[in-house]
């Protein structure tokens, strides 16, 4: 179990070029954890990672060319249970509809959301008051 | 995109210097690889030694150039992978659509 409680969030603009400040985000995270007896380098790819991507998907579908739009990230870390939620203002989509890649015969898109799936130990995509949160679960031994 | 271009032998090494492949870069490139395929290279290897970080994007855009230089029964190798970049490679089963050094010198002596 960790000890460390960390609660983190951040609003920018739905631009890519923040994408690199809020995957290392994700490492950070990993460095402040105290007790964690397991690969701390695949740890932090793998947090960087589902927030690169999560954020990513927002600024794909923002819609946004002027990027006057927001991204909101929280990250909050308590008894070993890390919750990311990724807030956007878009259309939402339907989490249950969306595929696993065929590797059989791969595409150059859709790998996004099946990274954060085999990462996290839980992922939920629901309506929030005007946004929609991505909220994804993993348990930190 | 900090990107260099070399001609080893046969081979065309583009050795790629940041750090993340992501939805920032990826898209630019996937534009070079195209243009290297379209300016009549038919033996690309992608160095990716100082690469750290690759996204789902950033793998969309090798697999590009991947199926665009298969398309034209060319070569497209990717050398010198690190760890973590290369579980996303193994977790995504491209180990099996990517030709993949250890080295470059592997490829380049072969």
């Amino acid at each position: 179990m960790c000890s460390s409680d960390i609660q983190v969030d951040v609003i920018v603009p739905t631009h890519t070029k923040y994408l690199d400040l809020i995957g290392s985000l994700g490492e950070s995270v990993v460095k402040e954890l105290e007790n964690f007896s397991g690969d701390r380098e695949a740890l932090a790819y793998q947090l960087n990672l589902v927030l690169t991507e999560a954020t990513a998907n927002v600024i794909k579908h923002a819609n946004d060319s002027n990027h006057k739009d927001t991204v909101r990230i929280s990250i909050h870390l308590q008894d070993g249970l890390l919750n990311i939620k990724i807030y956007d203002h878009g259309q939402g989509f339907d989490l249950d509809s969306v595929p696993t890649p065929d590797f059989d015969h791969p595409e150059e898109s859709g790998m996004g959301l099946f990274f954060i799936r085999s990462m996290m130990d839980a992922v939920t995509y629901t309506r929030e008051g005007d946004c929609n949160v991505l909220e994804v679960i993993k348990y930190i031994n | 995109m900090n990107l260099n271009l070399e001609k080893i032998n046969e081979f065309s090494v583009l050795t790629i210097h940041d750090e993340r492949i992501d939805a920032h870069n990826s898209a630019e490139l996937k534009e070079y690889i195209l243009q290297m395929i379209e300016g009549g290279e038919s033996h690309i290897i992608i160095q990716l030694e100082h690469v750290r970080f690759i996204d789902s994007s950033g793998l969309g855009a090798l697999l590009f150039g991947h199926k665009h230089m298969v398309a034209k029964s060319g070569q497209f190798a990717l050398a010198n992978i690190q760890q973590q970049v290369l579980s996303m490679f193994e977790l995504t089963r491209l180990t099996r659509v990517f030709e993949i050094y250890t080295d470059i010198s592997e490829v380049i002596t072969n």
